[in-house]
């Protein structure tokens, strides 16, 4: 892809020399963390008049750009393994964590009344379970007065992380999943229709009676979508909420996962919420721009430190604790200035 | 008085050649810069073509001819298997049922327009037509999305599922579940984007047929549908088919809509009220989050919409120059 790459680049390499005259920070890639990435750069740069240039162009186009150089750090909503970091020379680590709710539309149907596990989940979007009276559907939730209609299945058209770390799921808690489907951030989905963006499966779910879809929690509360319960790994059922998603970050094994490849998706834990997913940044071990790099890093330990509550605002869920001091460690280890 | 004349014989020649090798220059001059601008655009056509080309190839390798009838496109198996028949037939289906609509309503507004609507509405249906040509495509998808979508869904295809259950073939055709985003509800939203090249075209064409012919078949007892019939649709046809080339072309590429309302399956259904997905719509959808071989399939598929934009048009000049030869003997 050589000819896109260089118009990219030489899109970059414009966009960034007039960043660098203002002293500022540029970066790119993933769509979903762009409100929580804007609001900090805001923030920060009312506090120390150092700004930040985020371009949301999709995870794909985050890990591209970081790859040649033409950013200060790239972004993505599916971290790179371990091997692929080494040969880049890039460091990488969860910046804020999102979470992924199944969302309904059926008469009478409250929000947090029904609850799904992963197998069953599969089944519906493989097709196998093709009406809301299915036995598997009423023996979860035995109390909930289920339709004997079709059920319109509604995922994203469009390559995203959303969808990677939904189908990664889906894979993890179902064989015939894996087999027949895989993960993805953009696979071959048995049935169903496809809509663009959060906002577009939102949309179509509110507008579609008998309908299931996915999307981010944030999406699910703005939109006040009929969101689901899931039972997670320790086989109990849990809602979801801030509590639950970060019990899923704070029970992954981050210290022993290289490069912080960790997919928060079915964690162990009673509490935790199983699709939980993190968003990463990207950045090369030895930058050429050193100046900018060490800004970013000012950025980001300035985010961690004092972003908490606006991530919250905006229904991110703040990485905890005791892995941002991990994440402390490694730029004081790996990145060198 | 003779030393003017002399003046005037000693300049003429020199003053002629001068002239003349001036006129030249610009004449050379005008003929290149038109001639340039004229092989630019094959030069630039040829850098879309190689460019797609090279973009394509590690798909061409991979997939083969088979990329062409395959149906299955699943970028995250390992390994990846991609074809191209979902989007070629959803395509094709969408401006084709789009095509069965918009160009018997395009002309139907044409001829009113020009033959039978009073002077007074002419200006406000013909600046009402041109208005739907400038309303962006994302509006359109919008608007399918929310409003015409729901109505198809919920009150039109449970109808003609009904009506036409249990008849063969076009039981098949009209198949339940009513869904709002399907290869329907494309076609009538692309029917809606391509109808004012169709008649904004034909009200033009309509316009140069000379005032004398219709007045001569008016004067031979002709009745309006006759005139239209015999005398300016025949005069016109060329023009007519070139909206109406223009208007599939539209059709075949359009993107931002179709991708909003069409449903973005692969699968192909037998039913036009399933969804399913286009060319354009694959490649919008998916472009920015692939990579390797997955990217390498949908320029490929980019390449095959050019192809197939390119064979659809030589069609309609081959079926054009058909139609003039019959014409002539």
């Amino acid at each position: 892809m050589n000819f896109i790459k260089t118009i990219v680049a030489a899109g970059l390499v414009a966009a960034s020399t007039t960043a660098a005259f203002a002293a500022d920070i540029t970066g790119a890639g993933a769509t979903f963390p762009f409100p929580i990435y804007s609001k900090w750069a805001d923030a920060y740069k009312k506090e120390t008049g150092n700004g930040l240039n985020y371009q949301s162009i999709g995870s794909g186009g985050g890990i591209k750009q970081i790859q040649a150089k033409t950013v200060t750090f790239g972004a993505s909503d599916a971290p790179l393994k371990a091997e692929q970091l080494e040969k880049d020379g890039l460091v990488q680590w969860p910046m804020v964590m999102g979470a992924i709710v199944p969302v309904v539309n059926i008469e009478g149907v409250k929000p947090g009344e029904m609850v799904f596990d992963g197998e069953t989940l599969a089944s519906i979007y493989l097709g196998k379970i093709t009406k809301w009276d299915d036995a598997a559907i009423k023996k979860l939730n035995p109390n909930v007065k289920l339709p004997s209609e079709a059920i319109t299945v509604v995922r994203r058209s469009d390559g995203s992380g959303t969808t990677f770390n939904f189908t990664n799921y889906l894979a993890k808690a179902s064989a015939d999943w894996k087999s027949k489907v895989g993960e993805g951030t953009a696979v071959e989905w048995p049935v169903g229709v496809g809509a663009k963006g959060n906002e577009g499966v939102s949309g179509n779910i509110s507008q579609t009676k008998n309908s299931i879809g996915y999307v981010e929690y944030a999406y699910a509360k703005q939109n006040k979508l009929t969101y689901t319960g899931l039972v997670n790994k320790a086989g109990k059922p849990v809602q979801p909420t801030v509590e639950a998603f970060q019990a899923a970050a704070s029970n992954a094994d981050w210290a022993k996962a290289p490069g912080y490849y960790v997919i928060l998706t079915d964690q162990p834990g009673e509490k935790s919420w199983p699709i939980t997913a993190a968003t990463f940044i990207l950045m090369h071990k030895a930058a050429t721009d050193k100046a900018a790099s060490q800004e970013a890093i000012k950025f980001f330990r300035w985010a961690f430190k004092n972003g908490g509550k606006a991530a919250e605002e905006l229904d991110y869920i703040p990485m905890p604790e005791g892995v941002v001091t991990l994440i402390e460690k490694t730029w004081a280890a790996e990145i060198k200035s | 008085m003779a030393v003017q004349s002399d003046v005037i014989d000693d300049a003429g020649p020199y003053d002629r050649a001068k002239a003349l090798s001036a006129f030249k220059l610009g004449d050379v001059t005008f003929y290149w810069i038109t001639r340039l601008s004229a092989i630019s655009v094959l030069l630039i056509l040829g850098g879309i073509i190689i460019s797609l080309i090279v973009g394509a190839f590690p798909a061409m390798k991979e997939f083969g001819i088979s990329f062409l009838w395959t149906q299955r496109w699943a970028p995250s198996a390992d390994p990846p298997v991609l074809g191209a028949l979902g989007p070629i037939y959803g395509t094709l289906v969408t401006s084709f049922i789009a095509m069965l609509i918009a160009i018997p309503v395009g002309l139907g507004i044409a001829i009113f327009l020009t033959e039978l609507c009073p002077q007074w509405a002419r200006r406000p249906i013909g600046m009402a037509i041109e208005l739907l040509a400038g309303i962006p495509s994302i509006i359109y998808g919008m608007w399918g999305f929310f409003v015409l979508g729901p109505f198809l869904a919920n009150t039109f295809q449970p109808f003609m599922i009904r009506i036409f259950d249990g008849v063969p073939v076009l039981g098949a055709i009209f198949a339940g579940p009513p869904s709002y985003l399907s290869l329907f509800n494309a076609s009538l939203i692309l029917a809606i984007m391509v109808l004012p090249f169709i008649t904004s075209i034909s009200v033009d064409v309509f316009k140069t047929v000379p005032p004398v012919l219709k007045e001569a078949a008016y004067g031979v007892g002709c009745t309006t549908w006759e005139v239209v019939r015999s005398v300016v649709i025949p005069y016109t046809r060329v023009g007519v088919i070139g909206g109406v080339m223009l208007a599939l072309g539209r059709a075949l590429g359009e993107t931002m809509a179709v991708t909003f309302i069409i449903g973005n399956s692969f699968r192909i259904s037998s039913s036009i009220f399933a969804p399913g997905t286009t060319i354009s719509a694959a490649i919008a959808s998916e472009f920015a989050e692939s990579d390797g071989l997955h990217q390498s399939g949908l320029i490929l598929l980019g390449l095959l919409l050019f192809v197939l934009t390119f064979f659809v048009l030589a069609a309609a000049r081959l079926m054009l120059m058909r139609l003039d030869q019959k014409a002539g003997k």
